[in-house]
């Protein structure tokens, strides 16, 4: 029994360091919806994207090699260099600044004012667009990332609670450094929306366009900059994500996750964003582990279930829309009639 | 006749200056419909100047042209007697032209401070590095901003609720503060879409005060729209009346007061 104890400390452990993971994408979404009112469902799309220049880059891969292969009829494929990851991971964040100079400046600065369901269906028409230029540019094969962050297990976690309990305790470094990355990140990102001036600006867009106006706020520099920001936040949880499965497209899948997260946190909150993210993970490993475990649910309900990771974040969505429809951290609607 | 760089003294003792602001056959469209046809105004340095007329005279049109919010089809904007470019309504505000809005354009989630601080962000020029490690220019900006925000804030008598968030405040207070806010970027021209909509009698008085409290304290120009005839009369140096888009009286309220035209399109006038 103690040792089912441990298990589950250490799978809610685990669970806390994937919704560190989760979080970090649904932190891309409240950014742009907050400043911008735009559910961006390419954010995922993103992240994939950031994540492979960011290979391509290192690996000194020739961008649309295939396509000008095929037109050329050459057969180049690499500069033959290699960039170490600091550099790569600065022109990477370069490319994400003009891509979200390009996005404000042919998408949405012709969409202002439209009705919300335009500008989301515009941004998953950007989701699937990018996704091909990632395809063209960089190739669809699945490509290790290794930007130098530590892998595999923790010894000396493990080695210290299996002095203390007995039981060696599971905890993978790299998890630690996205925590920590990912703390960081937030902290600076609330920093900069509370103190600095472009921060202030921000959120005075967030609030009213009109009155921003008026006090000489630019919307276009806003916007771009609320992108530039997004995508820098795409980028860590690319590298995170990569690091941990190979960078592949499936990764745009993981935007999907961050839909629960944020029904959880609310769509305005970056806190929420957190604490929504920890929940999901936390509680999709937790209940996986007890609805899977034969002397817990079996003895129980006598029967087991297991894959429930897979829609456990969904249900648990669902029922917070029933009763708290903002979130626990969003902002109250309140209709007046 | 006076000279556009000329200056005068009012009866009340201020000096007013030259023309600072002139608008020129001014032509406004949307669509089909002409929102202001063909109007010449100008502006002097430190006169309050009212525009008036009926609902739909085209009165919030040219506040918005002037601040950049529409562009207009035909005519110019002549500021500090150059032709002023087309300009962005943030790049307006950047030229020291604030404005209020008639219906209220706050941030509403942010506190009364926090509002007014906004109206300090032209004047924050420490970069994004300096702002972080808060030294040098930043810290002093930072410093100098808050104390402006707060002299501001006094002098419109909101310091009991600086820290109060915005959506809770009742609707004269938020007009206050609003005013607050165009005031502590120092503007040299303050626009006003009708400070006084909506107001009781007593709130009115207390809005004509800080407006000529306004004036006079910080010299600053006002350009202000409103409907209540009294208050305009009392209030302002010179008045424009508009009706239709059209322009059909512009001068001292006492030759306003006495201009047929003025006079039809208030009261109306039999058409037989």
């Amino acid at each position: 029994m103690l040792e089912q104890l441990y298990f589950a400390m250490e799978v809610f452990l685990n669970g806390l360091m994937a919704g560190v993971l989760y979080a970090l994408v649904a932190l891309g979404f409240v950014l742009i919806f907050k400043a911008s009112g735009i559910f961006n469902y390419a954010q995922g799309v993103m992240a994939l994207f950031s994540a492979l220049t960011l290979v391509g880059i290192m690996d000194g891969q020739v961008p649309f090699s295939h396509i000008i292969n095929a037109t050329l009829g050459t057969d180049i494929h690499h500069f033959g260099w290699h960039v170490p990851a600091l550099f790569a991971i600065f022109g990477t964040v370069i490319v994400m600044v003009l891509f979200a100079w390009i996005v404000q400046r042919y998408i949405f600065r012709h969409l202002v004012g439209q009705e919300p369901i335009i500008l989301f269906m515009a941004t998953i028409g950007l989701a699937y667009f990018l996704e091909g230029v990632g395809d063209l540019m960089w190739g669809s094969e699945i490509k290790k990332l290794d930007v130098g962050l530590p892998q595999g297990i923790n010894d000396t976690i493990d080695q210290v609670t299996y002095e203390m309990f007995g039981y060696g305790f599971f905890i993978d470094n790299l998890d630690i450094v996205a925590t920590v990355v990912a703390v960081l990140l937030v902290i600076g990102l609330v920093i900069f929306a509370q103190y600095s001036k472009e921060g202030r600006a921000m959120r005075a867009v967030a609030d009213d366009h009109q009155a921003a106006l008026s006090v000489g706020v630019s919307l276009n520099f806003i916007w771009i900059m609320v992108w530039s920001v997004a995508g820098f936040v795409a980028l860590v949880a690319g590298i995170m994500w990569g690091t941990k499965s190979g960078v592949q497209f499936s990764l745009s899948l993981i935007a999907l996750k961050a839909l629960p997260v944020l029904m959880l946190g609310g769509f305005t909150s970056i806190p929420g964003a957190i604490v929504g993210g920890l929940i999901i993970g936390v509680g999709e490993k937790l209940f996986e582990f007890f609805m899977s475990s034969s002397a817990l649910a079996g003895e129980l309900f006598g029967f087991t279930i297991s894959a429930t990771e897979n829609w456990f974040a969904y249900v648990l969505a669902l029922i917070f829309l029933v009763f708290r429809p903002q979130g626990l951290f969003g902002e109250k609607i309140i209709e007046r009639v | 006749m006076l000279d556009s760089t000329e200056s005068y003294v009012t009866e009340d003792g201020r000096t007013i200056g030259g023309v600072v602001m002139e608008m020129k056959n001014i032509t406004l469209r949307f669509g089909g419909v002409v929102a202001i046809k063909d109007i010449s105004f100008d502006i002097r340095e430190g006169e309050i100047r009212a525009i008036i007329g009926p609902n739909g005279a085209g009165k919030s049109s040219m506040l918005n042209v002037i601040s950049g919010f529409y562009v207009p089809q035909e005519g110019e904007v002549l500021f500090h007697g150059k032709p002023r470019p087309q300009l962005r309504p943030y790049e307006v505000a950047q030229q020291g032209i604030a404005r209020t809005f008639q219906n209220i354009a706050l941030f509403e989630g942010m506190t009364v401070l926090d509002n007014v601080m906004t109206g300090r962000l032209n004047k924050m020029n420490a970069g994004l590095l300096a702002q972080a490690i808060w030294r040098g220019k930043a810290e002093k900006e930072e410093i100098e901003n808050r104390e402006k925000a707060e002299k501001i804030i006094d002098f419109l008598e909101i310091q009991h609720i600086r820290k109060t968030p915005v959506s809770r405040l009742p609707y004269g207070l938020k007009k206050r503060v609003e005013l607050a806010r165009a005031l502590v970027s120092e503007p040299s021209i303050l626009l006003l879409d009708e400070p006084m909509a909506g107001m009781n009698v007593e709130e009115k008085e207390d809005m004509s005060r800080f407006i000529l409290d306004v004036n006079d304290e910080f010299g600053t120009t006002i350009a202000l729209i409103e409907h209540d005839m009294g208050v305009v009369m009392d209030l302002s140096d010179r008045v424009v009346v508009m009706d239709y888009g059209k322009k059909i009286g512009d001068g001292t309220p006492s030759d306003i007061r006495n201009n047929q035209a003025v006079i039809d399109a208030y009261l109306g006038v039999a058409h037989d």
